[in-house]
């Protein structure tokens, strides 16, 4: 449809003029709510495909969590990036390489929205057949995370888990090292 | 009517990208970001109408919290210069401008 592509091609349109304004920016203030609203752009791109549970994710962890983390980073870094000393050519190489290798892997993907797709042929329709008797859980997502997928779920939980434990082992390490020579704590702002 | 309503949010979406990257101060750019995600919340509103199914209202809602949560932890990083748990009050040196 034509409102579709409309709809897509202005999303990703503001998506990639907000990347290379992340990119031209030097005020890492600026960077850190650019960063939000490009996760903000997309994950409506997600919602556009029918993924809001997806694009939940992405809003809740890149406009949220990860705005606040790149804050805290920020009161005890500088403000204002340096200017690199190399020259962009080689990482511009490098990403061109990897993005080239990337759309090549997707060119043996499905159609989106083909029927005969591993993600419609695979086990899900069996899930959604035996699920209710299974496991007597009303909520489709919720009876496959929790049970058929269990253990994947259990080992995802367990990454963010330590994740956690070891931001928060080094935030707190860093208190108490500035607790202990406050003439460390110079002025941030 | 969804259809005009979709050109208008994405009008007024450039228009706010436009502040969030020329913003002058600190406080143009926050609020540029928080009138972004009330976009997003009303995209997602007009998307669900448009296409017929309006089933993700309620996650539009969820989206606002966000946003409010976010706009809170920024604006608590102005104040205090720190995200985690405030000892003390700031003097009037440490909050200079």
């Amino acid at each position: 449809m034509m409102l579709d592509l409309f709809i897509d091609l202005s999303l990703f349109t503001m998506l990639v003029a907000t990347g290379i304004a992340i990119v031209k920016m030097r005020r890492l203030f600026g960077v850190t709510m650019m960063a939000g609203v490009f996760s903000l752009l997309s994950a409506m791109l997600l919602v556009t495909l029918d993924a809001v549970d997806v694009a939940f994710t992405e809003a809740a962890v890149g406009a949220g969590i990860s705005t606040v983390l790149m804050l805290s980073t920020l009161t005890l870094t500088s403000r204002i990036e340096k200017k690199p000393v190399h020259t962009p050519w080689i990482p511009l190489l490098v990403v061109t390489v990897t993005g080239a290798a990337i759309i090549y892997g997707t060119l043996d993907m499905p159609h989106f929205g083909d029927a005969n797709a591993p993600a419609q042929v695979g086990v899900a329709a069996q899930y959604m057949e035996r699920g209710p008797e299974d496991m007597d859980i009303p909520n489709v997502v919720t009876y496959i995370l929790a049970s058929y997928r269990g253990y994947d779920t259990m080992g995802e939980t367990a990454v963010v888990f330590t994740a956690g434990v070891g931001v928060l082992m080094l935030i707190s390490g860093l208190r108490r090292r500035r607790r202990k020579h406050p003439k460390d704590e110079g002025e941030v702002g | 009517m969804f259809v005009f309503a979709i050109f208008a949010l994405f009008i007024a979406m450039v228009l706010v990208l436009v502040r969030l990257y020329a913003g002058p101060t600190l406080y143009d750019r926050v609020l540029a970001v928080n009138s972004f995600g009330t976009h997003t919340v009303l995209f997602i509103g007009v998307i669900g109408f448009l296409t017929g199914r309006p089933d993700f209202l309620d996650i539009a809602l969820l989206y606002a919290l966000i946003n409010f949560v976010g706009t809170i932890a920024i604006l608590k990083y102005f104040r205090y210069r720190a995200i985690g748990d405030v000892h003390q009050r700031p003097t009037d040196r440490e909050i200079g401008h």
